[in-house]
């Protein structure tokens, strides 16, 4: 399926602040770094995205697209 | 499928340098989200400070000017009595415009210059490492006040939202938070009336920002959103404190 | 030129600044330049400009900062204490690369000094002023009409160079009543500013900024600054020589000065000792060519300034070593008399014996 929620991980510093927000607890720091060297947040199950862009709004980066189908 | 958030066209493409979990970031977007809704972008002028959101001047896509220390309000003033027709503000830190910018910031709320200020309150110098703020808060540590602020050395935290909504020239004056989704859309709203105030030549506006440094208060960004509401948000309350559509609030 | 009119020195400056096209004024009362800014806030209101009175002297340099990122014909002016409170700002034009006039009415200091005509400004003004590698120009009038004149060119040349200009007086010449003449023809049209901050709309955005935390980049600045000078210094340096009796003494001196030194050296002559003047009209860049002009005959330079000795250090670098230079001066706010100049002069000549002393 096309992704609800699109992260620019290169952006990403990890800060959690989308993490903790997700009213559906679906957004995780990766197992990887990204070229800054941080873990960026991704997201694995998209279906259980509701767009409601709660996590974009509270990105200091600007680093999340959301998408509704 | 459709896109339902995405960069505003005013914020530029550019990374920002700014710790991770800062909310300068997400004041920015706010920024430049009102100044594309109200469509103004090929008509903003922005002021940058000396701090941390020096460099703001490389996140927005719009004119911008970097001032002296302190000194925001008063070039920010010159730009708009050459361009009166032009829209005008400034992006300052605690540090820049509560202590050494102190005296600008009253006179141009006390001439009720028609610019739009954005005061990111953070009560703490973020750029030179953590040092205390005007806005630091009684007990708080700091590299400069390592055994807490004490108020028989280094006095009270300012007000500043307060304090200015005393003036005649201000049209509007807001208090507001990012540290949840909630307070970024009310953020939003006082962001977007206080541009407006601008536009509509009703005097001088300031958004107050309750921001997190997360780096220079030792503590992880979650746990910085939280004692915003917890330590900050009870020495300075959020609220609209001036408001030229129902008089003073 | 137009209708000749009496004005004094500091409201001869303001209409000459409005002739010139300034359409903004950001200022600060202090004495002894009260005239300009009072001046200022009746005549550009009449032109459609406008006069802000700012909270304070670094305010106000900071407002014409942000007016001249908008492209404003701007200026400000003030005393030597306030001018040391605009020497951030005036430091914060030169990195921009800003155009702005700044008028000194210059005080006797330190500190706050007095309120009486000095010239002790002067390494203030010559050497930048503030923090960092950077000069203005900066012309130092000695008559009403000459102010009027410098004042108006003063404007051309910042915006030509985007660099800050300066204009040295003091309160004689802003209190001196005199007849002066403003041109007839309008202004000619200000150079265009691509560069101004005045909103992007149908343009990549324009940022204005001295910050540069890239040493290699902030050295490229410097020689890019350095470079500019130098074409001001090729250009714009100005002085008189003024020379009726062919002498070997050349007394140096500016502004008020320069006119109590021609009265020196009339003093001088019927005294039987003939001297000249060099007088500075850009103190900075120093004129050292009229230097290289005099060498074949000049014995003996006397600096004459209203100070412990400033421009005199200037004077020696010029003289190279050719001719001996000697300094008289009174600082506070007392201003020399001829006939304690003609005493130092004939104290130079006993010195310099062989002199064409006349029988």
């Amino acid at each position: 399926m096309d992704k609800r929620v699109v992260f620019d991980e290169e952006r990403c510093k990890g800060c959690e602040l989308c993490v903790t927000f997700c009213p559906k607890n679906i957004i995780y720091l990766a197992d990887r770094l990204n070229r800054q060297g941080y873990r960026p947040a991704t997201v694995t199950e998209q279906e259980k995205c509701i767009s409601c862009a709660i996590c974009a709004r509270m990105c200091p980066d600007c680093a999340i697209e959301v998408y509704k189908h | 499928m459709r896109k339902i958030f995405e960069r505003p066209k005013s914020l530029a493409e550019a990374a920002q340098h700014y710790c991770p979990g800062c909310t300068h970031g997400i004041v920015h977007r706010l920024v430049a989200e009102a100044v594309d809704e109200l469509g103004l972008a090929g008509r903003t002028i922005g002021v940058s400070p000396v701090g941390c959101s020096v460099f703001a001047y490389n996140y927005f896509n719009l004119d911008f000017v970097q001032a002296a220390h302190g000194r925001a309000p008063a070039v920010a003033t010159g730009l708009k009595r050459v361009l009166p027709d032009r829209v005008v503000f400034t992006y300052q830190g605690d540090g820049d415009l509560a202590s050494i910018g102190a005296a600008e910031i009253v006179h141009a709320a006390a001439r009720g210059e028609k610019i739009t200020v954005v005061f990111v309150n953070n009560a703490i110098y973020g750029m030179t490492g953590g040092q205390m703020a005007p806005t630091t808060l009684v007990g708080q540590k700091t590299t400069t006040s390592p055994y807490g602020r004490q108020q028989e050395v280094a006095g009270y935290p300012i007000r500043v939202a307060e304090m200015l909504s005393t003036m005649e020239g201000a049209a509007y004056i807001a208090r507001v938070a990012v540290i949840s989704p909630q307070s970024v859309a009310r953020a939003r709203k006082a962001m977007l009336k206080a541009f407006t105030a601008q536009l509509e030549g009703k005097g001088f506006s300031l958004v107050e920002v309750l921001s997190t440094c997360p780096t220079n208060w030792g503590m992880t960004p979650v746990e910085a959103l939280k004692w915003v509401e917890t330590a900050m948000m009870p020495v300075f309350p959020l609220g609209v404190f001036r408001d030229w559509e129902v008089g003073e609030a | 030129m137009g209708e000749k009119m009496l004005m004094k020195g500091n409201e001869a400056i303001g209409e000459a600044a409005i002739k010139a096209g300034c359409r903004f004024f950001f200022g600060y009362p202090i004495t002894p330049q009260n005239e300009l800014p009072e001046y200022m806030s009746r005549r550009l209101p009449e032109v459609g400009g406008v006069f802000l009175q700012a909270e304070s002297e670094v305010a106000a340099i900071n407002m014409v900062y942000g007016a001249s990122c908008a492209g404003g014909r701007v200026m400000t002016s003030s005393s030597s204490p306030g001018i040391s409170l605009k020497q951030e700002g005036i430091s914060y034009l030169a990195g921009s690369e800003l155009p702005a006039v700044i008028v000194n009415i210059v005080r006797g200091g330190p500190g706050l000094g007095g309120i009486q005509p000095a010239q002790s400004d002067y390494f203030q003004a010559t050497r930048g002023g503030g923090h960092g590698d950077y000069r203005t120009l900066v012309y130092a009038p000695s008559t009403i009409q000459e102010m009027v004149d410098l004042v108006m060119m003063a404007f051309d040349k910042a915006d030509a160079y985007r660099n800050p200009v300066l204009v040295l007086g003091d309160g004689i010449l802003g209190q001196m009543m005199e007849p002066v003449e403003f041109p007839d023809e309008p202004p000619p049209e200000p150079l265009a500013k691509p560069w101004a901050t005045t909103g992007a709309e149908g343009r990549p955005p324009n940022i204005i900024s001295s910050i540069i935390l890239d040493p290699e980049l902030l050295d490229k600045h410097n020689w890019h600054l350095m470079e500019k000078y130098e074409q001001i210094r090729k250009k714009e340096t100005r002085w008189e020589i003024y020379d009726p009796y062919e002498a070997e003494i050349f007394l140096v001196a500016y502004g008020t000065m320069a006119r109590v030194a021609r009265a020196a050296i009339e003093a001088a002559h019927s005294r039987g000792i003939d001297c000249g003047l060099v007088r500075p009209i850009t103190l900075w860049p120093f004129p050292e060519r009229a230097f290289d002009e005099l060498a074949d005959r000049a014995r003996a330079y006397l600096s004459v300034e209203m100070s412990t000795g400033q421009m005199v250090d200037d004077v020696k670098i010029a003289a190279a070593g050719r001719a001996p230079v000697y300094f008289y001066g009174r600082a506070g706010g007392v201003v020399p008399s001829p006939a304690e100049i003609v005493k130092k002069i004939e104290l130079i000549f006993e010195e310099i014996k062989g002199g064409s002393k006349r029988a």
